[in-house]
């Protein structure tokens, strides 16, 4: 078990997210950087399906009350165990009682907007609709389908596998898969069904020219500011599905990425959808940042999707190698 | 490979032919010809069931007059699932859905009608008015959406459609009976809304532990029941 000393707005238990519930109306929800949460499972010997906790805003302060392997992947962010500093993307041992403080870390150099707790044998939460992710409207899964809280208890699964040495880390996505425009992070996004009826300075705009994350950006849907996207002429849509990364643009002419929060359907136009496989560099841009569109197709984008699953795999063989070595 | 994607020429005269377009490596948007309608309805819900069917499925979720369909895993070639879609969709015949008839007591206006004086202003209409016509049909559901549990209605009389709201509401409750454009849907749980509400029920939509969770299914029906007017 764990025990919330601290804990900012709006951390939650999240796993890679509710797959198969539409049907009812039930979005994906999941963590918003699911190849930082794939990564923190890797570190610690757990499954791909494991929860962890998606933490937003500092400070989030926990105790281990059972010795335990942990990682704290995504976000840059300031880690002290037992008052002395750790390294994110880094599996780490914690004691019984240790105490584990993440903080922002104030450099200049300092990225993301979202870190990752892991730990050894997953968040046990409860499975609701096949998964242990918290989806706030409804309040479904995860703890008590609602944001965690100071003084919280969180039950942890057993271990499947014996966690990988300690100190042994990753090479975070940020570094390892780069991707920029003209110096600012870069989104892959593929035209989406009304694309073709904006009109063509909307077009160019919407990939020439950086975009602003707004403060109304959350995980249900990041507000951009920018140029103001036109339609040829008003567009009237019926009622249908939508999936995290679906950029609409509602009638003012600025767009909403959704993220996973977001309805599961909705009725404004859509210009493109953000690729699956750089959704977690979105989820990862603070409020403030600019970031650029890039144009793909579908080859590109399943190109970038098997550079993600590369990067797992690699990072699944080094850590297995590490964990027979260790054990030999 | 871009917005609409261009289906093989087989495929029916352009004003009769789908629209399928991509939702990223998630998902692809397959969207009905025509007027919406309950027949064209039914043939969405036809082929929801047949592609529910396919190995590279992982869902396909009727819209109102369109579905959508996601992946397990994208596959490598896209023409050759567009194809299948667009060849199951003209075979696709209606799909009589043996549904049950749900009823829903509503209490119309006060509290739990805030917007009820709205959908006065813009119709011309009673609360009285506005409440029988809003109970008089039967109303199919068409598909669930929006949030868990809610369903898009068919069949709104016209004369008490009335626009969405300028400004959204930031919460509104669940049980809201609401009216927005020539649509109405009862909200199963809090949350932001553009629509008018005009009562309020007391049903339970969604219960996560149920088996299904949803009260309703495509192919249900809902009955409005006027359980008072407060005016």
């Amino acid at each position: 078990m764990i025990r919330l000393l601290a804990c900012g707005a709006l951390a939650t238990v999240q796993d890679r997210g509710r797959l198969g519930a539409l049907r009812w109306g039930v979005g994906t929800a999941g963590a918003m950087d699911t190849l930082a949460l794939a990564g923190g499972n890797l570190l610690v010997g757990n499954p791909d399906d494991a929860a962890g906790i998606e933490i937003q805003v500092p400070p989030f302060e926990i105790r281990f009350e059972v010795a335990t392997t942990f990682a704290v992947t995504g976000a840059d962010c300031a880690l002290m165990l037992d008052g002395v500093p750790i390294l994110p993307w880094t599996g780490a041992r914690a004691r019984a009682g240790a105490v584990l403080r993440l903080a922002r870390r104030a450099s200049p150099q300092a990225w993301g907007a979202r870190s990752y707790l892991c730990v050894s044998g997953g968040i046990d939460v409860p499975v609701v609709l096949g998964s242990r992710a918290t989806q706030l409207r409804g309040a479904i899964g995860g703890h008590q389908g609602r944001s965690l809280q100071a003084g919280d208890e969180l039950p942890l699964g057993s271990p499947d596998l014996s966690p990988p040495v300690a100190g042994t880390g990753l090479v975070p996505p940020v570094v390892a898969l780069p991707l920029a425009v003209d110096g600012l992070p870069a989104l892959r996004v593929l035209p989406a069904a009304e694309y073709e009826c904006y009109r063509p300075v909307s077009r160019a705009a919407f990939w020439g020219e950086p975009w602003r994350v707004t403060p109304q950006s959350d995980r249900y849907g990041f507000r951009l500011s920018g140029p103001t996207l036109t339609p040829l002429e008003p567009l009237e849509l019926r009622s249908h599905g939508i999936v995290p990364g679906t950029i609409q643009v509602p009638h003012g002419g600025q767009p909403i990425v959704q993220m996973c929060d977001a309805q599961p359907s909705g009725g404004y136009p859509k210009i493109g959808t953000v690729i699956e496989a750089d959704l977690w560099r979105l989820a990862q841009a603070p409020i403030g940042a600019r970031i650029r569109f890039i144009e793909t197709d579908w080859d590109g984008a399943l190109a970038a999707r098997d550079a993600l699953d590369g990067w797992l795999s690699a990072a699944r063989r080094a850590l297995s190698y590490l964990r027979a070595r260790s054990t030999a | 490979m871009n917005r609409p994607i261009p289906l093989p020429p087989h495929a029916e005269a352009p004003d009769l032919a789908p629209c399928i377009s991509l939702l990223g490596t998630t998902a692809l948007l397959f969207e009905a010809p025509g007027e919406t309608c309950l027949e064209t309805q039914a043939r969405i819900w036809s082929l929801a069931r047949e592609a529910d069917t396919w190995p590279e499925v992982r869902e396909a979720v009727p819209g109102v007059n369109n579905l959508l369909v996601t992946w397990r895993e994208p596959p490598r070639r896209l023409e050759a699932i567009t194809g299948r879609l667009a060849a199951a969709w003209k075979a696709a015949p209606p799909l009589a859905l043996a549904g049950r008839t749900v009823e829903l007591p509503v209490v119309y206006g006060g509290e739990g009608g805030p917007h009820m004086a709205d959908v006065v202003a813009h119709t011309g209409l009673s609360p009285d008015e506005i409440a029988e016509i809003h109970a008089a049909p039967l109303y199919p559901v068409y598909a669930l959406g929006s949030h868990p549990g809610y369903c898009y209605l068919g069949g709104m009389d016209p004369r008490i459609a009335t626009p969405r709201r300028k400004v959204p509401v930031l919460r509104i409750p669940g049980g809201a009976v609401s009216i927005g454009g020539a649509q109405t849907g009862v909200s199963a749980s809090p949350g932001p809304s553009g629509w008018n509400t005009i009562g309020s029920t007391d049903m339970i939509f969604f219960d996560a532990a149920r088996t299904p969770p949803a009260l309703l299914q495509p192919g249900d029906s809902l009955r409005f029941r006027i359980a008072g007017v407060v005016r």
